[in-house]
C-alpha cells in the first residue's frame, strides 16, 4: 500500500545569478504541486508575478513592487518585506508576507488571501474586488478606498479616510481609526460577523480576538444603484 | 529607450537597464550612524546609486558630509556648466579637482565665499556651500559619476543621492540634485511641483537665489529661507507641507544629518531602513537591500506629511 507521498523537493532559484524573468517562466511551466524557494530576492520588482497553477513558493528575503502581482492558485510567502502592489489583482491562492507590506497591498484584487505579518502601508485592499486580506499590525492612510467587496481585517490601527467611497466590502478594525473617508461608517458587529472574523483570523494563522474588533462599511448614501446582495437599509 | 538589448551586469548589484524599469527620478539617503559606517560611507552610496540607475539615467548627483573645516573656513564645490576644465586654484584651496567642477576651501563664511566666487567667474555654478559638504554632480547614469568622483573610496558621516529622470527642467548637470540653496543644507526630490513658479519669484523676493529653472531648486530655497527666518528644520519642513503644491518625496541633508518627508498623498515612494550601525533611505527597497545588514535591518514605508529626521547630537546621546 501506497502511503501518502511526501511533498517533492523544492527548487531553488537564486536570483543572485537568475533573472526575475528566468524565475518567473519558470513558475509559469511549473504543474500544480511544484515547489520553489526563491533566494537572494534583493527587492527586485515583479517576483513571483503572474502565477497560475497550485504551487507552492517561499521567498528568503524582500521584495520590490508587485510580488505575486495577479496570483492564480498559488501560494507565495516572503520571509521578509515587500514593496508596492503586494497581490495586486489576485484572483486566488494565498499570499503571506512576514514583515511590513508597502502600498498598495493588494490593490484590485478578486480572491484569494493576502496576510501580512507586519505593517501595511497606505491604501492597503484599494479597490478590493473580493479578496481577503488580514493584516496583524496597521494599515495606512486610504485604506479599502472603493473596496467594492472582500473583507479586510486590521489587528493594528487604521489610518485616516479608512473606506472612502466603500461598496460591500466589509472592514474589521481592532485598534483606533484616525477617520473615517466619505460614506464609510461604523457598523453593529453580530454574530455572523464575528464568526467570519473568527473564520477569517484563524485561516490567517493571526492570533485575536474577534470581540475586540469593530466593524465598518458603507453607509450607502453615497451612490443610486440597488446592490444586488444588501437589503436597501441605510446601515445594514 | 533603445532597443531590447540588454547589456549584462559585470557586478552582482549593478542593474540591467530594461525598458519596464519604472523610470521616474531616484533619491537615497545614507547616515552612519557608527565608525564602521562612516568608513563605508561611499561605497554603500555608490551601491544604493547603482540601484536606483533604472529610475533615472539621465543624471546623478551625490553630496558627501565628510572632512569638516575648522570655523571660519568654507568648501564651496563648483561647477563650470559649459563642461570647459578650469583652472579651480584661482577659487580657494583645491580639495578635489574633476576638471569641470571642484571642490575648493576659502577662508571666509559661506555667504561672503559663494559671492566671491561668482564675483570672479559669473558663469560658473556653486554647488554647495557649507564646512562639511561637497556636492558632484554628472549628467548619464550613476557609474559615470562613481568613477569620476572616486565616491567608493569616500568616508563621511551621511551623503544624499539622486538619480534623475528629467521632466521639469532639461537634462544637464546643472539641473541634476542634489540642490543646495544654504550653508551646508541640501535637497533631493522625487515628485514634480506644480507652484515653483511663482514660489520662485515670491523667493527671489525673499532674497534667495536661483541658478537654475528646477522646481527641486525652488524647495531647497524654500527650507533655506524658513531656516534663515529662525525656524528649525522640523518647523521648516511642516511649512513646506503647506506651501509646495505638488507631489514629492524629499531627502535633506543638513550639516549633522538628514531628513525624509513625504507629501500628504504620498504616491511618491519611499522606504525607509534602519540597523544599529546605519538609517537609510530610498525610492526602492532594491537600493537598501544593498547595504551591509539590511537582512536584519527594519524596514517600513514612511507615513505621509510627516518627518523623519535623524542628526548626530540625537543618536551619539
Amino acid at each position: 500500500m501506497r502511503l501518502a507521498t511526501e511533498a517533492p523537493a523544492a527548487t531553488t532559484v537564486d536570483l543572485a545569478t537568475a533573472s526575475v524573468r528566468e524565475l518567473n517562466r519558470a513558475l509559469h511551466a511549473a504543474a500544480d504541486g511544484a515547489r520553489y524557494l526563491v533566494v537572494h530576492p534583493a527587492g527586485r520588482h515583479a517576483i513571483a508575478a503572474g502565477l497560475n497553477a497550485a504551487i507552492d513558493v517561499e521567498v528568503e528575503g524582500s521584495t520590490g513592487y508587485y510580488c505575486a502581482g495577479m496570483n492564480q492558485h498559488a501560494t507565495v510567502r516572503v520571509r521578509g518585506t515587500c514593496g508596492v502592489g503586494v497581490a495586486e489583482n489576485m484572483m486566488s491562492g494565498r499570499v503571506e508576507i512576514a514583515h511590513n507590506a508597502g502600498q498598495s497591498a493588494a490593490a484590485t484584487a478578486h480572491g484569494g488571501l493576502l496576510v501580512v505579518g507586519g505593517d501595511a502601508a497606505a491604501r492597503c485592499a484599494i479597490s478590493l474586488k473580493g479578496a481577503d486580506v488580514v493584516v496583524a499590525g496597521s494599515v495606512g492612510h486610504a485604506s479599502a478606498f472603493m473596496a467594492q467587496s472582500g473583507r479586510l481585517v486590521v489587528c493594528g490601527d487604521a489610518g485616516h479616510g479608512l473606506g472612502d467611497s466603500i461598496y460591500e466590502a466589509r472592514l474589521y478594525v481592532a485598534g483606533t481609526v484616525a477617520s473615517l473617508g466619505a460614506d464609510c461608517v461604523e457598523k453593529e458587529l453580530r454574530a455572523e460577523h464575528l464568526d467570519e472574523l473568527a473564520d477569517l483570523l484563524v485561516t490567517a494563522g493571526i492570533d485575536a480576538a474577534p470581540a475586540g474588533f469593530r466593524r465598518f462599511g458603507s453607509a450607502r448614501e453615497l451612490y443610486h444603484f440597488r446592490p444586488h446582495t444588501a437589503p436597501r437599509t441605510a446601515h445594514g | 529607450m533603445g532597443s531590447g538589448a540588454n547589456v549584462c551586469p559585470l557586478s552582482m548589484g549593478a542593474p540591467r537597464r530594461r525598458r519596464d524599469d519604472p523610470r521616474m527620478c531616484g533619491i537615497a539617503g545614507f547616515f552612519a550612524k557608527t565608525e564602521a559606517a562612516e568608513a563605508r560611507l561611499g561605497d554603500c552610496v555608490a551601491d544604493m546609486l547603482e540601484q536606483l540607475a533604472g529610475r533615472g539615467p539621465d543624471s546623478a548627483g551625490v553630496a558627501v558630509y565628510r572632512d569638516p573645516l575648522p570655523a571660519g573656513a568654507t568648501k564651496l564645490s563648483l561647477l563650470d556648466p559649459s563642461g570647459v576644465v578650469r583652472d579651480w586654484s584661482r577659487f580657494g584651496d583645491v580639495l578635489d579637482d574633476r576638471g569641470d567642477q571642484a571642490v575648493v576651501s576659502v577662508a571666509a563664511d559661506p555667504v561672503h565665499a559663494r559671492v566671491a566666487a561668482l564675483a570672479r567667474d559669473p558663469g560658473i555654478l556653486v554647488l554647495s556651500t557649507g564646512t562639511t559638504i561637497e556636492t558632484i554632480k554628472r549628467a548619464g547614469p550613476p557609474d559615470g559619476l562613481i568613477a569620476d568622483a572616486g565616491l567608493r573610496a569616500m568616508r563621511g558621516t551621511h551623503a544624499i543621492g539622486h538619480t534623475r529622470m528629467a521632466t521639469e527642467s532639461r537634462v544637464s548637470t546643472e539641473h541634476s540634485h542634489p540642490f543646495s540653496t544654504g550653508a551646508d543644507l541640501c535637497l533631493v526630490h522625487n515628485g514634480s511641483l506644480s507652484n515653483h513658479n511663482r514660489l520662485r519669484r515670491e523667493l527671489r523676493r525673499h532674497g534667495v537665489a536661483f541658478q537654475t529653472d528646477n522646481d527641486s531648486e525652488v524647495a531647497a530655497g524654500y527650507l533655506t529661507w524658513r531656516l534663515e527666518q529662525g525656524d528649525d528644520l522640523q518647523t521648516a519642513l511642516h511649512g513646506a507641507l503647506r506651501a509646495l503644491d505638488g507631489f514629492f518625496t524629499f531627502a535633506v541633508g543638513t550639516r549633522d544629518g538628514f531628513a525624509v518627508l513625504r507629501d500628504p498623498i504620498a504616491c511618491k515612494p519611499a522606504v525607509l531602513a534602519e540597523t544599529s550601525d546605519w538609517v537609510a533611505m530610498a525610492s526602492e527597497h532594491r537600493a537598501l537591500a544593498v547595504l551591509p545588514g539590511a537582512g536584519d535591518a527594519d524596514v517600513w514605508e514612511p507615513e505621509p506629511a510627516r518627518v523623519y529626521a535623524w542628526s548626530r547630537e540625537v543618536v551619539a546621546a
